[in-house]
């Protein structure tokens, strides 16, 4: 691995302020050592005397009548505790974020695959496992409702929520739908203007957050009858308001304090075992951990919404947009979770940071028996970025750069965007790409001195320069910054000022959740601007007012701005105190260096002595502008609170015989309105972007029949320091004035735009289509196809593709990327090689070994007949025939990668 | 479950001996994650890590095999065969080098592939390349006998050992031409074979070694390829020029 070059670091100096551990600094976290040296404490390393370990079991269905569930066996396993259904549960037995259609443990059905059935409490985890093994679950099974043609014909499948039950934001299957029109919608007569149109189906797979500590954390019961619990989340006080309700408590007697979090990215803003861990504390009388496994967390978590979206653009021949229709179909799984949100975001953000007259457009989230999905970095905003996909295809269209049409198009200040909202900050969309493009290119791929882990495949040594294609694709992305709609998410923040050993000391207290952001270490230099040198940080709990949630790229922006609300009113008591004492008359105070100081009369006098055993102790609430939901049918409305925007350039290798990718660089530019920390600027620009990468070639939670095949990080791929390329990040600080400090929320907008320009860069690289994320060797290949058995690969995959974009797309590799290592064998040009569509739940298998064995020697695949090496191979495979292999050998290893039909995978590692 | 730990390889012999259906566990890269997912229950494990002789190995001269031999120790972990075998055994090195992350290469060894018999154990395409007289040394109290690697593998995870044999170590013949190794997956590196594929020429007896993993119910050979490319090479002449 090269070093990762940032050419952010001439910004860092640009940007740094004279006080090096104040805003505008680079400070060293103080959770960054410990985490990297395996000391830090994890809510997973939670303890306490005499605690019990807490178990769910799960339904191995996604779909079914609990008919009878018998624990007395279980019972009677020394060691049990208290094995608790939902009949045990105290008080109300339903939770939800916005929407309570969720139960604690499942009532008489089974919504989705893992759905809690009961929990145990008992003395070692082995034995809770022993006992869950011991209850008996009568199930009858039913049929799952899985695709959009179920969901959306109830009377003929089924509902997930029978509508006796249905506490959803529509109806039928649906939880919630969104409308944008704007201009004269998209008529007959407005379709004329356009002289090019383009429309495309795209699709985006089920992203998993993947944090790498799993949902875990302790209850432990109180003597006020009420729960202390210690937990990893992504909001304490919502946790809490969905906790407290069902065990049939006040809010004041279920007190949270934040424990370590590893890592969150949306998976953490739904409740998964608070319940269940306070339910059994509340039971037993005892302390109860409880800590998933990897597989269980796959089961305890939402994931990102998969989506299939229409898109329809015209433009005029010097390619001004003149509309865009959009349907976007987002699978929000069993229960609603954070969908309302999802499809407000969709909807209101499925433009992107264009600007387009006509807009007529739809989002919808359905109920299904698949996964829950809710919260995922940049949720909505993700899935609508495949329309980025839709302009590259345009700008073929009009023989454009893409790039240009880009920038010709782009919003700036002042623009308007279909939801009637004008951007009234800075909107530096076309200078972005700008950015991206004027950087240099990384070097053209060097087969003279060659390090395989430079190329696709890496140590797996699989090309040495034979078949790779360079590509290089473009991206920007518009994100909203906080909750939208009219929710005023505030934040509150407590400092207290007092002279600890002779010196000030300023304690911050939120119930900030530090998710590894970096926010603690913001607080502090927040706090060290405001009010001087020495800060500690509080303990985030219940004891402070909420701080909203860590997500929506919100938390420097909202608990930032109460701490710095806070701290300026501590400043102002302290010298509201001086006046009252010493008679200051002069508006012009400050302090420097842990002194009061005067412009006018110097140095008036320390802190310390002005405040003697005083202690100044302010909390303030730090609120948003007000914004309102948006009108249900036209989408009208001033529903965001801020708007981000980043650029991405992919340059990508691809071995076109084989279907790998090595993305080598990910260059990102974007606006921050003002870096208060620079360095965890880069790193959330470097961490969304690598998360970006992740959707676009390799993450994927694949389910057939509701069932999630690849719960491990064995057959879930996340990007490992090999996939993951130099990243060049190019700030901008633009400030907003109606945020603290100017600042912009950085972590979600990398995520948006790094996925279509590694697509773009693709699609570069090989002329396909590529109209769903990820994109997987067999895409690029075309040997996946549902007829396909060995020798009919090229025939089948000659067909045109179902759902395939209306027109010819002519072939978009550039001519230098041609030269790197002569065509590619499969190239559309001409042929139109292109991959089919698959459903979006239903990934279909079909081995391809003689396939595949062909191009491991990479041998000429187009004369079979003849007696050549790969001829001779026929034979060797003649015993091993792939149908029956499939069913005598179900957990064999032949599939690629994380797809349906791969049973649990025989590690050899 | 019974965990035994013999501090000696007679020790170890006895132990399986007396428990046959025990699992042998070395680094635990394959055997942990069976536990942790809970597949597999053994009935007892048998910790080899005590036993200094499996993590080494000796270079020498074997009955049966031509020229020099690696006498390579069940348990030398993959880092180590990259590092200090890659001119005596190339293609194994390569194929030690795509083996899980640095951490799993640190503990993983040949002896844990071999015990395993998993189809997607990226070794034994490079074993089986390496050539027919390629021996695996099982040994029990009853002795020890050379499994030659192609009747090893007879299933998917299944090998050709006796219940109360232990795997000693793999006698590799050093190469005596080129080796090469590669893997498809779908992630660029930790990653599980979709296909792997071990290939080596040797002049000495003019014949030609492959293996293929993850593409059958056991690793195997392309023995007619093996045959045809041979055939090709003498016809040329190219065994004698080398090319």
């Amino acid at each position: 691995m090269s070093t990762r070059t940032i050419r952010g670091e001439k910004n860092l100096q640009d940007i740094t302020t004279a006080h090096p551990d104040g805003i505008g600094g680079s400070p060293l976290r103080p959770d960054g050592t410990l985490k990297v040296k395996g000391e830090f404490a994890y809510s997973s390393d939670l303890w306490h005397e005499d605690m019990l370990w807490g178990m769910a079991l799960r339904s191995p269905h996604a779909r079914a009548r609990i008919l009878s569930v018998d624990i007395s066996e279980a019972l009677t396993l020394p060691g049990v505790y208290a094995l608790l259904t939902h009949d045990d549960i105290p008080g109300t037995k339903f939770y939800g974020l916005e929407i309570q259609d969720q139960p604690a443990l499942a009532i008489d059905q089974i919504r989705y695959h893992g759905e809690a059935v009961a929990i145990v409490a008992a003395d070692h985890p082995e034995t809770a496992r022993r006992a869950l093994a011991k209850v008996k679950v009568e199930y009858e099974v039913l049929t799952p409702i899985t695709t959009e043609e179920q969901c959306l014909n109830p009377e003929t499948h089924g509902y997930v929520h029978e509508p006796h039950e249905y506490k959803g934001h529509a109806s039928g299957n649906i939880v919630h739908q969104q409308k944008v029109v704007s201009g004269l919608g998209v008529t007959d007569e407005v379709r004329a203007l356009a002289d090019v149109v383009v429309s495309g189906e795209y699709q985006v797979g089920m992203q998993d957050q993947a944090f790498l500590g799993p949902e875990s954390g302790l209850a432990v019961p109180a003597e006020d009858g009420g729960i202390d619990l210690y937990i990893a989340t992504q909001w304490l006080h919502v946790d809490r308001q969905q906790i407290a309700p069902v065990l049939g408590l006040p809010e004041n007697k279920v007190r949270l304090t934040l424990a370590g979090v590893g890592g969150a990215f949306g998976g953490r803003e739904d409740l998964s075992m608070q319940i269940h861990a306070c339910l059994l504390a509340q039971r037993t009388g005892k302390p109860v951990k409880i800590v998933y496994s990897r597989e269980e967390s796959f089961f305890g978590h939402v994931h990102r919404h998969p989506a299939t979206l229409h898109y329809e653009h015209g433009a005029t021949r010097d390619g001004k947009l003149v509309f865009m229709t959009a349907r976007i179909v987002l699978d929000g799984g069993a229960y609603a979770s954070a969908s309302p949100a999802v499809v407000g975001n969709a909807s209101s953000l499925s433009v992107g940071p264009y600007e387009i007259p006509n807009v007529d457009v739809i989002a919808i989230a359905l109920y299904s028996n698949n996964p829950s999905c809710g919260a995922m970095r940049g949720f909505g905003a993700v899935q609508a970025a495949r329309l980025r996909t839709q302009l590259d295809r345009l700008a073929a269209e009009l023989g454009m750069d893409p790039v240009e049409l880009r920038q010709l198009n782009a919003v700036s200040q002042g623009s308007y965007l279909p939801t009637g909202q004008q951007i009234d900050a800075p909107a530096p969309v076309a200078e972005l790409l700008q950015k991206v493009k004027d950087l240099p290119l990384p070097p053209a791929l060097d087969v003279t001195h060659l390090d395989v882990r430079e190329l696709p495949g890496a140590l797996s040594n699989t090309s040495h320069g034979e078949g790779i294609v360079r590509g290089v694709g473009y991206a920007v992305g518009l994100k909203n910054v906080g909750f939208s709609e009219g929710f005023d998410d505030y934040s509150t923040a407590r400092v207290r000022l007092e002279v600890i050993g002779g010196e000030p000391v300023a304690m911050v207290h939120t119930a900030m959740a530090e998710v590894g952001q970096g926010g603690v270490t913001v607080h502090g230099q927040i706090a060290r601007t405001e009010l001087g040198e020495r800060v500690t940080i509080h303990p985030a709990n219940t004891e402070v007012g909420s701080a909203g949630s860590t997500s929506a790229s919100r938390q420097t922006y909202m608990t930032g701005g109460a701490v710095k609300l806070a701290a300026e009113a501590v400043r102002n008591e302290l010298f509201a105190l001086g006046r009252t004492r010493y008679g200051w008359t002069g508006n012009d105070l400050s302090l420097v260096g842990g002194k009061v100081v005067s412009a006018s009369e110097g140095v008036l006098i320390s802190i310390a002595d002005l405040l003697g055993d005083h202690a100044i102790d302010l909390t303030r609430e730090h609120h948003h502008r007000p914004t309102v939901p948006f009108d249900k049918e036209t989408g009208q409305g001033f529903g965001h609170v801020q708007y981000t925007f980043c650029a991405h350039r992919a340059v990508v290798d691809v071995d076109v015989e084989l279907g790998l990718v090595k993305v080598v660089e990910l260059a990102a530019a974007q606006d921050v309105g003002k870096a208060l920390n620079p360095l965890s600027v880069i790193g959330q620009i470097q961490g969304g972007s690598t998360q970006g990468l992740g959707l676009a070639v390799m993450e994927e939670i694949i389910t057939r029949d509701g069932k999630v095949r690849n719960p491990s990080f064995t057959d879930y791929l996340i990007p490992t320091i090999l996939d993951t390329p130099p990243q060049p990040v190019e700030i901008m600080e633009l400030p907003d004035e109606h945020s603290p400090y100017g600042l912009r929320g950085v972590g979600e907008a990398p995520t948006l735009s790094s996925t279509p320009a590694i697509v773009s860069a693709i699609r570069a690289a090989t002329g396909l289509a590529l109209n769903r994320v990820p994109v997987r060797p067999e895409h690029i290949t075309g040997t996946l196809t549902p007829t396909h058995f060995p020798g009919a690969a090229v025939q089948s995959s000659q067909q045109p593709p179902r759902g395939a974009p209306n027109s010819t797309t002519p072939c978009a590799i550039p001519p230098q990327a041609r030269t790197a290592a002569g065509p590619p064998p499969h190239h559309p040009c001409g042929t139109h090689r292109t991959h089919r569509q698959h459903p979006l739940r239903s990934t279909v298998f079909a081995p391809r070994f003689s396939y595949r064995f062909r191009y491991d020697l990479s041998l000429d695949p187009g004369t079979p007949d003849q007696h050549t090496p790969h001829a001779a191979l026929a034979g060797a495979r003649a015993p091993w025939h792939p149908h029956q292999a499939s069913r005598t050998v179900p957990c064999h290893p032949y599939l690629m990668g994380p797809q349906a039909g791969r049973e649990p995978h025989p590690n050899p590692l | 479950m019974e965990f035994l730990r013999p501090a000696t390889w007679d020790e170890a012999l006895a132990a399986k001996a007396e428990n046959p259906s025990a699992l042998p566990i070395s680094g635990g890269t394959d055997v942990m994650v069976e536990l942790n997912f809970d597949r597999h229950r053994p009935a007892a494990l048998l910790d080899l890590n005590r036993i200094s002789e499996l993590t080494e190995w000796e270079s020498g001269v074997y009955e049966g095999q031509e020229g020099e031999v690696i006498r390579l120790g069940a348990a030398v972990p993959y880092a180590r065969i990259t590092r200090e075998l890659a001119r005596q055994l190339p293609g194994l090195a390569l194929a030690g080098n795509t083996v899980g992350s640095p951490q799993i290469r640190n503990r993983g060894s040949v002896g844990g592939n071999l015990g395993g018999a998993s189809p997607a154990g990226d070794a034994h395409p490079a074993l089986l390349a390496a050539g027919r007289d390629v021996f695996v040394e099982a040994a029990s109290v009853r002795g020890t006998r050379l499994i030659a690697i192609d009747d090893f593998y007879v299933g998917v995870k299944r090998n050709s050992l006796e219940p109360d044999e232990l795997i000693r170590a793999v006698r590799i013949p050093v190469a005596d031409g080129p080796q090469q190794f590669s893997k498809i997956g779908t992630r660029n590196a930790m990653v599980i074979a979709v296909c792997a594929f071990g290939f080596a020429l040797h002049p000495r007896s003019g014949t030609v070694g492959t293996g293929i993993g993850s593409a059958a119910p056991t690793p195997r050979r392309a023995v007619a390829a093996e045959e045809f490319l041979a055939d090709e090479l003498a016809e040329r002449n190219l065994w004698a020029t080398a090319g």
